[in-house]
């Protein structure tokens, strides 16, 4: 089992109403791989990511998560979302929690730990994303910077296989998107499997084994990031390089 | 008079033309009403008469000795008079319940079983039946007490249930909502009184023979199934105000749908429901004097009662004027209680955003 994927999509499609967001994708990723996804604003790529947890349904094809296939089941999706862990743009911390309990929460509630191991294990976490000294704050008192590392904390308190992030430097002012990325890049390095939405193309460089280009709700291009920003196959990856890099 | 003074009457009272007519108007107004006032409800009142005939003496104002002669009666209605003690205790129980469930440091798993509990001793209190104490059976409680069992069981019971409607209501599965709708549409179509009625007049027709429902707890089940309709609405109000983005993340931990709405969304929604929430309390309370249609005997009732007898008669006014002090001073509370409530909670985020 240790060599197949831990995420298999297969001729997958999804609607919202009318409008197709996803089209024919097929694509999968193997243990310990990070992945960029980018492209255009609605081509697709957030909605693509979220599938992977089920906050989005898909409506055609076939969806395998560390062996366990997405349908309606509730248990399923929720044996899966506690192996999968997910970093939004918006960060959406527990604002009524402190940053401790927000970390502590799912472990007890969702894996049973008890609470002593819970915040034992949520106080190595937030040393690891350098914020241990806020750990009562709650997140209004914290800048964005910090509210998004503790969110990737807070994932990473679950003990996930996979973790998935949309979007996870958009919303910050410019001066703190090194300190979230800094985090993602190590986290990187001790072996995670990610697929981060992004467009940091320093980080797609520093850390990915593929960059997934996608467009109008396809995947264009997947390759490695060197040959892929040195010399991307298609027109519209071109195009879309030339505007992202282009000022 | 000083500088100062003058200023303060400058900025407050006489700013503009309009203002100074206003401050005007209402200078004459009260002269000519709070005088006369004082003089009827304190100067002339009589606050202690052997027999009523003092009431009736030329010159004399409000008759307060007609409160002190019938508060028992407005307190606790026709309830057995060498047990009264019992009600009386049960009213201080209550606020008991109200003063520790309005300290917040008292928010703790244990209130909700010391709601119960309280609530199972006022009741063992009232009906009486063990430990020695004589049985009184429901016809005879009345008066502000009445007022606070019909208010306080049917809020304890209306605010759960209507917490699990207004969830009902946003529920994914299509039944569920369409009856969460359906029940909320129609009790908030239809007056209380006729709610009332039907739970008097039209419930004990579909009973089986025998089966039958005391007037009470009647009235009782028709107030609650109001009072959750209407609650319902609020608690919805304060569950769309959350982002989808607390719904994805709860989700994205793997929390079950009752976790999720438990831990996260809920303690939320409830936080910004509190100025709404309060006024829907505010409301049913009052509203519980409407069971008087049906016969019961509740604080209202009782005052008009009291007035029924001759010798006393005519003095409505010191009556209701009492009454609606009751009243009064039972809501003014809430509503004070819930705007400190309010900033507290207000306070707590912009002296968190300071500290940065």
């Amino acid at each position: 089992m240790a060599d197949a994927p831990i995420i298999e999509m297969k001729g997958v499609d999804k609607w919202f109403g009318e409008f197709h967001v996803l089209r024919g994708i097929d694509f999968s990723v193997a243990r310990g791989e990070k992945i960029v996804i980018c492209g255009p604003s609605g081509s697709g790529k957030s909605t693509l990511v979220r599938l992977i947890n089920r906050l989005e349904s898909h409506q055609r094809g076939k969806i395998v998560v560390d062996g366990i296939e997405l349908a309606d089941d509730v248990k399923a999706i929720e044996a899966i979302r506690r192996e999968v862990g997910m970093v939004f743009q918006q960060f959406n911390l527990f604002p009524h929690l402190t940053v401790l309990e927000n970390l502590v929460l799912a472990p007890t509630w969702v894996r049973r730990m008890p609470k002593r191991e819970g915040e034992e294990l949520a106080m190595q976490l937030l040393k690891r994303v350098r914020i241990a000294e806020q750990a009562d704050k709650y997140p209004a008192q914290l800048s964005g910077g910090q509210q998004q590392r503790v969110a990737i904390a807070r994932a990473l308190a679950m003990r996930p296989k996979v973790m998935l992030f949309d979007e996870p430097t958009s919303a910050l002012d410019p001066e703190m998107i090194k300190e979230v990325l800094d985090v993602m890049v190590e986290l990187a390095r001790e072996g995670m499997t990610m697929l981060v939405v992004t467009h940091e193309m320093g980080f797609a460089r520093t850390v990915a084994d593929r960059v997934v280009f996608m467009d109008r709700g396809e995947i264009v291009e997947v390759g490695k990031p060197e040959e892929f920003f040195a010399a991307p196959k298609t027109d519209r990856a071109k195009l879309f390089l030339s505007q992202i890099l282009g000022h | 008079m000083s500088a100062r003074a003058l200023n303060w009457l400058r900025a407050n009272l006489f700013y503009s033309v309009p203002s100074a007519l206003a401050t005007l108007v209402l200078l004459a107004l009260a002269w000519k009403l709070v005088p006369p006032f004082v003089e009827w409800a304190f100067v002339n009142a009589v606050w202690r008469a052997p027999d009523p005939s003092a009431c009736r003496a030329a010159g004399s104002g409000a008759c307060w000795a007609f409160i002190a002669e019938k508060h028992r009666f407005i307190l606790f209605g026709t309830y057995p008079y060498a047990q009264q003690w019992r009600p009386g205790l049960g009213i201080l129980l209550f606020i008991a319940l109200y003063v520790v469930s309005a300290l917040r440091v008292c928010w703790r798993p244990w209130l909700a079983l010391a709601w119960v509990g309280g609530l199972a001793l006022i009741g063992m209190l009232m009906w009486g039946g063990v430990f020695g104490l004589p049985y009184v059976e429901n016809e005879r409680w009345g008066g502000l007490m009445l007022t606070l069992i019909l208010a306080t069981f049917g809020i304890a019971a209306a605010f759960p249930l209507s917490i699990l409607l207004a969830l009902g209501r946003r529920s994914n599965m299509p039944a569920v909502r369409t009856a969460s709708v359906v029940y909320i549409e129609m009790i908030r179509g239809v007056p209380l009184i006729s709610l009332l009625f039907m739970a008097s007049v039209m419930l004990p027709l579909f009973l089986p023979a025998g089966v039958s429902i005391d007037k009470l707890l009647r009235a009782q089940i028709a107030m609650v199934m109001f009072a959750v309709a209407y609650l319902a609405e609020v608690v919805r109000g304060g569950l769309q105000a959350i982002p989808n983005g607390q719904y994805e993340a709860a989700e994205a931990l793997g929390l079950s749908y009752w976790r999720k709405m438990l831990l996260i969304i809920l303690p939320q929604a409830l936080r910004i429901s509190i100025p709404p929430l309060v006024n829907t309390f505010i409301a049913f309370f009052k509203d519980t004097s409407l069971v008087v249609i049906i016969g019961l005997f509740d604080l209202l009732t009782a005052v008009k009662v009291a007035l029924n007898e001759p010798a006393w008669s005519g003095h409505g006014i010191e009556a209701y004027l009492f009454a609606s002090l009751v009243y009064f001073a039972f809501c003014f509370s809430m509503s004070k209680y819930s705007q400190r409530l309010e900033r507290d909670l207000a306070r707590g985020r912009r002296h968190i955003l300071r500290e940065d």
